[in-house]
């Protein structure tokens, strides 16, 4: 069978940066321009620009959207001001994970999800099937592009004013209207900022212009690995649940949202499995599917360009997930030692 | 900093990507340009042992970028003499300079014969323009 990708406005700034394109989610991607370790770099040290135009953004809006997203979304949407976002799951009744994503809170009748670009169906099939009286919930994700703006000096670069991480605002940068998101999935400071589809050529080109290092999906990965950001489809899924994947933080188990019974019960026995972050010991690259030895799996794997060690996550029996526990991790047959750690892997030396 | 796209005249290719420099019955060996512009920045090479031997069409080695591993084959068969050290604990040497530092192993040929199935540079560039 063969399937049109898509492509995000920015394809051919991509093309004519150098990037090689990928298929990700439906998309033609770049999955580098420089090279991952140079652009890692970059964001960790000065300020990165990742087009992720690819991500879904779905508005529920309405007098009820409130509750219905409280009774959907694992984390307490309650908390939420106007301007403010979270980040929150999306819980089927087993528990597992349909997504993760973030909710902006725009005004109490009006929210705003940005979704991973491989759920963006399942997470809006879920929801619009769901929705009742006095709740409208839309799939826009083609009207937007998105941009991350990641790094140190991101906001030096953009002139944009210091704001608490997880807050929203509108602004206009070099004339194009945007929603400047403090987000990231990087661990450095920077902003996500949203505009309207037809604006994110010029939004990108300003970027740029300022200073930004055009970064690709392998960068993003190796990025959101060192601080022990969870990818869906890789550390958690539909199957996994929250609890034994360390994101019971992101949940509200006194609030009813579908699952919650399944989670205040893993809480309440401990959960069996548990998502672990490990550094190598030994010189190897640790990849997704493999073995560690004891009953786990590595979910995530790569090589570090902060630290120039093989790093990743995995679920292990609890017994194993204490910080310095040894692992013993089979390479395509060979038995590869690595050490169980705190989260996040990389800690900026301050 | 990774090499300019190059094939030198001085080695012999094989489809798989890999070259061989020879001299008398030894040869040394390694991964073209296309291979490792086609990987990205290495990160990890995993050597044979020096003693062992390594067959034609067969694999030897693994290198390895952030996103991908990949298998080292075998341009010619023999035994292996030496192992670049150097590329073990600096990979990206073999992104910098694949055909001078970044060579892989050295062997002595058990076949001489097998160099008459490799090709020559602009074979090779023929080869990597139908790819």
């Amino acid at each position: 069978m063969e399937t049109t990708l898509q492509r995000t406005p920015l394809f051919e700034r991509h093309v004519g940066a150098g990037a090689r394109m990928v298929p990700f989610a439906g998309f033609e991607m770049p999955v580098q321009y420089s090279g991952v370790i140079d652009e890692h770099r970059a964001v960790r040290a000065d300020c990165g620009v990742f087009d992720v135009s690819h991500m879904g953004e779905i508005h529920v809006d309405g007098p009820t959207a409130q509750e219905f997203l409280q009774a959907l979304l694992s984390n307490d949407i309650e908390r939420l001001a106007d301007g403010e976002a979270q980040y929150t799951l999306l819980t089927n009744e087993r528990g597992g994970i349909i997504d993760d994503l973030i909710a902006y809170r725009i005004t109490l009748g009006s929210f705003l999800l940005v979704v991973n670009a491989s759920n963006r169906a399942a997470a809006y099939g879920w929801l619009k099937e769901r929705e009742a009286r006095g709740t409208e919930v839309r799939d826009a994700s083609d009207e937007y592009g998105l941009l991350a703006v990641q790094g140190p000096r991101s906001l030096e670069r953009l002139e944009l004013p210091e704001a608490p991480a997880f807050t929203h605002a509108m602004a206009v940068l070099d004339g194009v209207e945007v929603m400047v998101c403090r987000t990231g999935y990087t661990g450095e400071a920077g902003v996500e900022i949203c505009c309207p589809e037809e604006d994110v050529q010029a939004l990108w080109d300003a970027v740029v212009a300022r200073g930004a290092t055009p970064c690709g999906l392998g960068a993003r990965d190796t990025l959101r690995l060192e601080v022990c950001y969870p990818l869906h489809g890789s550390d958690i899924g539909p199957d996994t649940d929250a609890i034994s994947a360390g994101l019971g933080w992101a949940c509200a188990l006194d609030t009813d949202f579908t699952g919650a019974d399944v989670l205040r019960r893993v809480k309440a026995d401990g959960p069996e499995r548990r998502l672990v972050p490990f550094v190598m010991e030994e010189r190897a690259v640790p990849r997704q599917g493999m073995p560690i030895e004891g009953g786990g799996e590595v979910t995530s794997g790569t090589h570090s360009p902060m630290l120039d060690v093989g790093i990743g996550m995995g679920y292990v029996p609890t017994a194993s997930s204490t910080p310095d526990t040894e692992l013993v991790i089979d390479v395509r047959g060979k038995s590869r030692r690595a050490r169980v750690v705190k989260k996040p892997i990389y800690r900026k030396e301050t | 900093m990774a090499a300019a796209e190059s094939y030198p005249d001085d080695v012999v290719y094989h489809p798989e990507h890999d070259w061989a420099r020879v001299d008398g019955d030894e040869a040394t060996l390694g991964i073209t340009w296309f291979a490792q512009d086609a990987l990205g920045e290495l990160v990890h090479y995993e050597p044979p042992t020096v003693g062992s031997t390594v067959a034609k069409d067969g694999t030897y080695g693994e290198v390895e970028s952030v996103k991908a591993v990949s298998d080292v084959v075998a341009p010619l068969s023999g035994e292996v003499l030496e192992v670049n050290q150097k590329a073990v604990d600096e990979p990206e040497v073999v992104n910098e300079d694949p055909y001078g530092e970044g060579w892989l192993i050295r062997i002595r040929m058990s076949d001489t014969s097998e160099l008459d199935a490799l090709m020559s540079a602009d074979a090779y560039r023929a080869h990597i323009a139908e790819q």
